[in-house]
C-alpha cells in the first residue's frame, strides 16, 4: 500500500484549469520532490491533499483512506507545513506545539513527551521554552516540521517550506526533511528550486496543471544538471 | 469525546492569550463602551426622558438603560474582529492549520466561536465592573444571570462574524464592516433608545429595530441583568445563531467559500 496516491486529479478555478489529470503515487520511506515553477498548481494540490478544498475529480488516497469518503481518519495521517507560517509568534515553542498537538485531540503528558520528541527529531530540544517571536526563519520552520510530526503521520507535506530562508537555513531544512524519509517518513516536498534535491530523490515535476515527469532525480537528468532538465521540461511543456 | 474537549479548550486558551497580548485591542475594547458610557450617556441625560418599561422597575437614569447595550456592543465588534483577523491578519494561516485537523469541521468552527464568545465575556465583566466603579450598580445576581444570556448572544454575533468572514469579500477592511454592518446593526437597534422612542419618530425604523437581531441580543442581556428572562428574545438569538452558524459552515464547506481562495492571497 502506498502512502498516498493521487488518481486523475482535476480542479478549476473558475473557468481557469488548474489541475489536470494528475496522478502518481508516492512511494513509502521516501522523498519525492514535486517539482514545479510558479504557478504550476501545487499550492492548489496541496489545498486538496490537507481538504481545504475538495473536487469532484479524481481520487486521492492517504494511508488506503479515501479522502473523500473517510477525510478524518485520512487527514489524521497528514503531516503538513504551509507556504505561510502558522506560528503563534508570542508563545513559546513548547506551547505552539501543544496548541497543535490538542487539535488532534492529543493532552496531558502525552502531548509533552511527543512534543520533545518531535522537537528532538529536529535538533530543536533546547529551544522549547523560547519564545517563537526570538527564533530565526530557520529555527522557526523547524519548529513547524517538528509540529507537523507530532501526532505520527504517515505522510509529511511540505508547501515550498524554504521559502524566504538564507542559503544555510534552507540547506539545514533540507537535510532534516531528508533524514526523516530515510527514517521512513513518506514526504512530499514542493519546490521550484533544484539544488534541494538530492539524486536518490524521486521527483514529480508539474507544469501547468500537468505531471511532465515522475523519476528519480538521477534518472530525469541522465548526467546533465538537473536545472537544465527542469528549465529545458517546462519551457517546451513536452513530456520527458 | 475527549478529543473534542481537548481541542476546544486548546482554542479557548489560545484566543485569551492571543487577546491578553494585544494589549492595544483590550484597550480599545473597553474605551470605546466606556466613552459612550462616560460621555455620550452624560450628554442625553437630560435630552432623553425614559418611562418605567420592564425590567425596569422604577424610573432610571439613561446611562442605566444604555449598559447592556454597550454589553451588546462589546461582543459585536468582538464577533466581526475576530471574525476579520481570519481574513486580513496572519490568522488566515492559522485557520488553515485549524481545519487540517481530523476532528470535524463543525466542532472546530463552534470551538473557535466560543473561543471569540469567552473573550468577549471576559471583556464585559471589566466593563461592568468598570461601571460600577461610576456608580452604575446592578442587581448583584444580575451578574451572574447575565452569563448564560451572554454566552448565547456572544455566538449569535461570532456566528454572524464567521459568515461575513466566509461569504462577503467586498468588505475590504474593518471601515467597510463598521459602516455596513456594526454601525446599522448598533444604532437600528434597542441599545441606545427603546423601541417605543424610536416608533415616535417613525413606525418603519421601529420594525426594523425589532427585527434586529441584535435589539434581541439587548434586550436579552438587559432582562438577565435584572434576573428576569425574555423567551422572545432568548428565541430570537438562538434561531439567529443557528441560521448564521449553519450559513457560516457552508461558507467553510471545503467545496465553496473562504478556503477555496487562492493560498497565500
Amino acid at each position: 500500500m502506498t502512502a498516498l496516491e493521487l488518481v486523475d486529479l482535476g480542479y478549476s478555478y473558475g473557468a481557469k484549469r488548474a489541475l489536470d489529470g494528475v496522478s502518481f503515487a508516492l512511494r513509502p520511506g521516501r522523498f519525492t520532490a514535486l517539482l514545479g515553477p510558479n504557478g504550476a498548481g501545487k499550492s492548489t494540490l496541496f489545498s486538496l491533499l490537507t481538504r481545504l478544498f475538495v473536487t469532484k475529480e479524481g481520487r486521492i488516497t492517504v494511508a488506503g483512506h479515501d479522502i473523500a469518503k473517510e477525510p478524518r481518519a485520512a487527514l489524521s495521517k497528514i503531516g503538513v507545513v504551509f507556504q505561510q507560517p502558522t506560528l503563534d509568534l508570542d508563545m513559546s515553542v513548547a506551547m505552539n506545539m501543544r496548541y497543535f498537538a490538542a487539535l488532534h485531540g492529543i493532552s496531558g503528558r502525552e502531548a509533552a513527551r511527543r512534543a520533545q520528541e518531535a522537537l528532538e527529531r529536529l535538533g530543536m530540544a533546547e529551544r522549547a521554552g523560547e519564545t517563537v517571536r526570538g527564533l530565526n526563519g530557520g529555527h522557526r520552520r523547524r519548529m513547524e516540521i517538528a509540529r507537523a510530526l507530532i501526532h505520527r503521520p504517515e505522510v509529511l507535506l511540505l508547501d515550498e517550506a524554504t521559502v524566504g530562508l538564507d542559503f544555510k537555513s534552507r540547506q539545514d531544512i533540507v537535510a532534516h526533511v531528508h533524514e526523516l524519509a530515510a527514517g521512513g517518513l513518506t514526504v512530499l516536498w514542493a519546490t521550484h528550486l533544484v539544488d534541494e534535491i538530492h539524486d536518490s530523490d524521486d521527483v514529480v515535476v508539474l507544469h501547468r496543471g500537468h505531471v511532465l515527469a515522475h523519476d528519480t532525480a538521477a534518472e530525469l537528468r541522465k548526467g546533465r544538471p538537473l536545472a537544465d532538465v527542469f528549465i529545458e521540461m517546462t519551457a517546451t511543456g513536452e513530456t520527458a | 469525546m475527549k478529543p473534542y474537549l481537548v481541542a476546544l479548550l486548546a482554542i479557548v486558551r489560545r484566543e485569551a492569550l492571543r487577546f491578553l497580548h494585544q494589549r492595544s485591542r483590550f484597550l480599545a475594547a473597553l474605551v470605546r463602551p466606556l466613552v459612550w458610557l462616560v460621555v455620550f450617556a452624560a450628554g442625553f441625560r437630560a435630552a432623553l426622558g425614559l418611562s418605567i418599561i420592564p425590567p425596569y422597575q422604577t424610573y432610571i437614569t439613561y446611562e442605566v438603560y444604555i449598559v447592556p447595550g454597550l454589553c451588546g456592543m462589546i461582543q459585536l465588534f468582538n464577533g466581526m474582529q475576530s471574525s476579520l483577523s481570519l481574513v486580513y491578519d496572519q490568522e488566515m494561516g492559522s485557520m488553515r492549520l485549524l481545519l487540517t485537523s481530523p476532528l470535524p469541521r463543525w466542532w472546530l468552527l463552534l470551538s473557535k466561536l466560543l473561543a471569540g464568545v469567552a473573550v468577549s465575556i471576559l471583556q464585559v465583566y471589566v466593563f461592568l465592573a468598570i461601571a460600577a466603579g461610576f456608580g452604575i450598580v446592578l442587581p448583584p445576581l444580575g451578574y451572574l444571570y447575565v452569563l448564560p444570556a451572554l454566552v448565547i448572544s456572544g455566538l449569535m454575533l461570532g456566528a454572524l462574524g464567521l459568515l461575513i468572514s466566509s461569504t462577503i469579500r467586498q468588505l475590504e477592511n474593518f471601515a467597510g464592516v463598521m459602516n455596513f454592518v456594526i454601525f446599522p446593526m448598533f444604532f437600528l437597534s434597542s441599545a441606545l433608545y427603546p423601541l417605543w422612542k424610536m416608533a415616535e419618530s417613525s413606525d418603519l425604523l421601529r420594525d426594523i429595530c425589532a427585527v434586529n437581531p441584535f435589539t434581541h441580543a439587548v434586550e436579552l442581556i438587559r432582562f438577565a441583568l435584572y434576573q428576569n428572562l425574555n423567551g422572545m428574545a432568548l428565541l430570537w438569538v438562538a434561531v439567529s445563531f443557528g441560521v448564521f452558524f449553519g450559513l457560516a459552515l457552508v461558507g467553510y464547506d471545503p467545496a465553496y467559500g473562504l478556503t477555496r481562495r487562492k493560498p497565500g492571497r
